[in-house]
């Protein structure tokens, strides 16, 4: 009869984490870059003119809040792409996409 | 501004949840699924899923870890992904661990067959044990968090991780047909 630990010991050579794809990174960062152009394009389509009707004052603050997600999607991406590219610490890359992406929000939001 | 800062700090723990995690959510959905290629698409979606309530899971996780949460996530999904396309899992995984797992070579077919043996008795098991078992091997998840990931007590996680691993000695001890 197997012990119990045996099988446990089997288990833990069995089980062993696997590593994920490159190719599977490249499908999430494009993943979160789809939302980004979600929120871009929908913050695009609101001109100042609509902001004139107060009816309309809701939904450019719902697309705020979606491009603030959506940014925030942005900076996995950057972060990661800048990590890649420079190979510099993800702190860095990461204070970098921020700084960026703050910038980018502040410009498209006036 | 003070939105803005919020968003930047969430965005940050985001990013080390999906560094810290992205192996473990891939290994679970390997496991559960059995092949890569699905697995990929399970790991994917759970993470754009964390992404939309990432905020709130936050905000009512009290500071306690957020993995069991994001493993619950891929646990839905897996089991959803059964559900819609009314399939098991594979009992032959890609074998993994049997090809990076390194021994002397006069072990290592005898090994081979034996983790062979493990990982088929392991797809064989009833959904919850074999979830416990992913969870506690692959994962290296104490009861506590495998709790929390399965919504039992962990009373009742140790008992289910006790009774999978009996279940899985008993099918080794099964002469081979």
């Amino acid at each position: 009869m197997t012990p119990v630990h045996d099988v446990e010991s089997l288990l833990r050579s069995a089980l062993v984490p696997v590593e994920p794809s490159e190719a599977l990174s490249d499908r999430l960062e494009r993943g979160l870059s789809e939302l980004t152009d979600a929120a871009v394009e929908e913050l695009a389509d609101w001109e100042l003119s609509a902001m004139r009707d107060p009816r309309n004052w809701g939904r450019p603050a719902a697309a705020v809040v979606v491009g603030g997600t959506a940014a925030g999607a942005l900076v996995l991406v950057r972060a990661r792409q800048q990590h890649k590219r420079r190979h510099v610490s993800g702190l860095k890359a990461l204070e970098r996409s921020l700084r960026d992406v703050t910038e980018d929000l502040q410009r498209r939001l006036g | 501004m003070d939105e803005l800062a919020d968003k930047q700090r969430i965005d940050r723990d985001f990013t080390e949840l999906y560094s810290a995690h992205l192996r473990d959510v891939y290994s679970y959905s390997y496991y559960r699924i059995g092949n890569h290629h699905d697995a990929e698409d399970i790991t994917e979606q759970t993470f754009l899923q964390a992404y939309r309530h990432f905020d709130r899971a936050q905000r009512e996780s009290a500071g306690r870890p957020l993995r069991p949460w994001l493993i619950r996530i891929a646990h839905n999904l897996a089991a959803n992904y059964y559900r819609d396309r009314s399939r098991r899992p594979q009992t032959q995984l890609e074998d993994a661990a049997v090809v990076s797992a390194t021994h002397d070579t006069e072990d290592l077919v005898e090994g081979r067959q034996e983790l062979k043996d493990v990982l088929e008795g392991v797809s064989k098991l009833p959904d919850d044990r074999r979830e416990a078992l992913i969870m506690r091997f692959a994962l290296g998840m104490d009861n506590r968090e495998i709790a929390r990931a399965l919504d039992r007590t962990e009373g009742a996680t140790k008992v289910l991780i006790h009774r999978a691993i009996r279940q899985l000695e008993q099918s080794l001890e099964e002469p081979v047909q």
